[in-house]
């Protein structure tokens, strides 16, 4: 049976490793290839790659880096930050990247996904969505561009419903609240995605236990879990975080 | 040395693939040039992206016609690799229909998810991505060192359905089941990534560079 998948993602400044909260105040905390190196001989089932400085200083991916990267890579790789056209798409495939990440591109290019999904197919195409309830005064949830600068005034379940009829395969589902805290995925918002959507979602934000992860798949029907700090930070490794949901009936790869 | 093509149609990721075929202790080149087909041991058909626009590349460069010639009249041993696999086939559907190289006698149908849950919505997703298990049917030499049911590294929409079930080596439960590795004389594909399946991959594609 497919198995439910443990992604560690890697959050990148530039040339630097960050930890960030509430997409905000980002630290450095070492290098993207350490990190990369680290987790391949972890023997882990995917890698998340977000250079999160790439929209906000207006520049593109750094493929250099990527191809770098991804030369270390014996497992799948997604990449995103600064994908704004079918040729940055088509640019990261060709340094190695797996799949391409696409969030705030969407909404300043907005055929990108629907473009990149027909020539490259929607397997590679992962569309970020970031969510954000403290954003609001009401506490209601709605999807942020640009590292959060940005209200799209969009429902979280109507935007995943949209990115997945113009052809994303599959979402990665960030809560800008959660992000950072190890305080748990936002599951109410998790679950509403995971339920309006058929394509695969990847939980992202908020997980400090395992627990946490074990929740975001009951609860939130999320078909992957990722974490940054919780494996940068913390003594926990994405091998005993799928022993631990195999321990809760939940199949991983052993 | 065995010299290995790895078939460059300007849409996916080579990279990796060269990376591990490298790995495995073979020479070989990234090649969208007809003609080095003839210079090789080997050849690798890797794969991402959208069938017809694949093909589109193939045919435009001449690879196609070059494939369909080395494997078919020079017995060049050929290894497809996800949509690489699915190109091997007589026809494909994703975005229109389109004819593959007719190396293996199959048609590649888009996965339909058969399970629904209280709410009618399908329990298994599509695209189907991430490590699933292949079991295999048939002795086969890429399977040399394997243990049964070892996961694999999947991400796709579609697969291969083969008129001919002998031509089915492995299969993988998702969608009911459907054709995880393929195998016709020395024509193999593989719908999974064995570049991106860490050890196991690695032993695949070994296996199929010391055929």
């Amino acid at each position: 049976m497919l198995k439910l998948r443990v992604i560690p993602t890697i959050l990148s400044k530039g040339f630097t490793l960050v930890k960030g909260e509430r997409f905000d105040g980002a630290r450095a905390v070492g290098s993207p290839m350490q990190a990369v190196q680290v987790y391949n001989l972890r023997d882990v089932d995917e890698l998340c790659f977000f250079d999160i400085a790439a929209t906000s200083e207006g520049r593109g991916p750094d493929l250099a880096l990527i191809d770098e990267l991804a030369d270390k890579c014996q497992m799948p790789l997604t990449v995103g930050g600064g994908v704004h056209s079918v040729d940055d798409v088509r640019a990261l495939l060709a340094v190695g990247a797996d799949k391409v990440a696409v969030g705030s591109g969407q909404f300043d290019n907005p055929s990108l996904v629907r473009s990149a999904s027909e020539r490259f197919g929607a397997q590679c195409v992962v569309a970020v969505i970031d969510v954000w309830r403290g954003g609001n005064a009401d506490g209601v949830p709605t999807v942020w561009s640009h590292n959060a600068t940005r209200d799209t005034g969009f429902d979280p379940v109507e935007w995943a419903t949209d990115v997945a009829a113009m052809g994303a395969g599959e979402i990665v589902l960030q809560s800008v609240d959660h992000d950072g805290m190890m305080d748990g995925y936002d599951l109410a918002v998790l679950a509403a995605v995971t339920s309006a959507v058929d394509v695969p979602v990847i939980a992202s934000g908020g997980a400090g236990t395992f627990e946490h992860m074990v929740d975001a798949v009951r609860i939130g029907g999320a078909s992957a879990v990722a974490a940054a700090a919780m494996f940068h930070f913390t003594q926990h490794t994405p091998a005993e975080a799928r022993r631990h949901l195999a321990a809760a009936g939940i199949a991983t790869r052993s | 040395m065995q010299r290995i093509a790895i078939v460059d149609t300007g849409l996916c990721n080579v990279d990796s693939m060269w990376r591990a075929v490298d790995d495995c202790g073979a020479k070989s080149v990234v090649t969208d040039d007809p003609t080095d087909l003839a210079l090789v041991d080997k050849i690798v058909l890797p794969g991402v992206g959208a069938f017809a626009d694949a093909m589109d590349a193939l045919d435009d460069s001449g690879m196609a016609e070059a494939i369909v010639e080395n494997v078919r009249d020079h017995e060049v041993p050929v290894l497809g690799v996800c949509l690489g696999m699915q190109l091997l086939a007589t026809q494909g559907s994703e975005v229109r229909d389109t004819a593959g190289l007719g190396l293996i006698d199959a048609e590649v149908k888009r996965l339909v998810s058969n399970t629904a849950n209280s709410t009618g919505r399908a329990q298994e997703r599509i695209p189907h991505v991430g490590w699933n298990e292949v079991h295999p049917r048939a002795t086969s030499p890429l399977l040399s060192g394997i243990p049964d049911a070892t996961d694999f590294y999947f991400v796709h929409s579609f697969h291969m359905q083969c008129v001919d079930e002998r031509d089915v080596v492995a299969t993988t439960p998702y969608c009911g089941e459907f054709a995880s590795i393929v195998a016709r004389g020395h024509v193999f594909g593989t719908q999974f990534h064995p570049e991106k399946s860490q050890a196991m991959g690695r032993r695949l594609l070994r296996n199929f560079v010391d055929l």
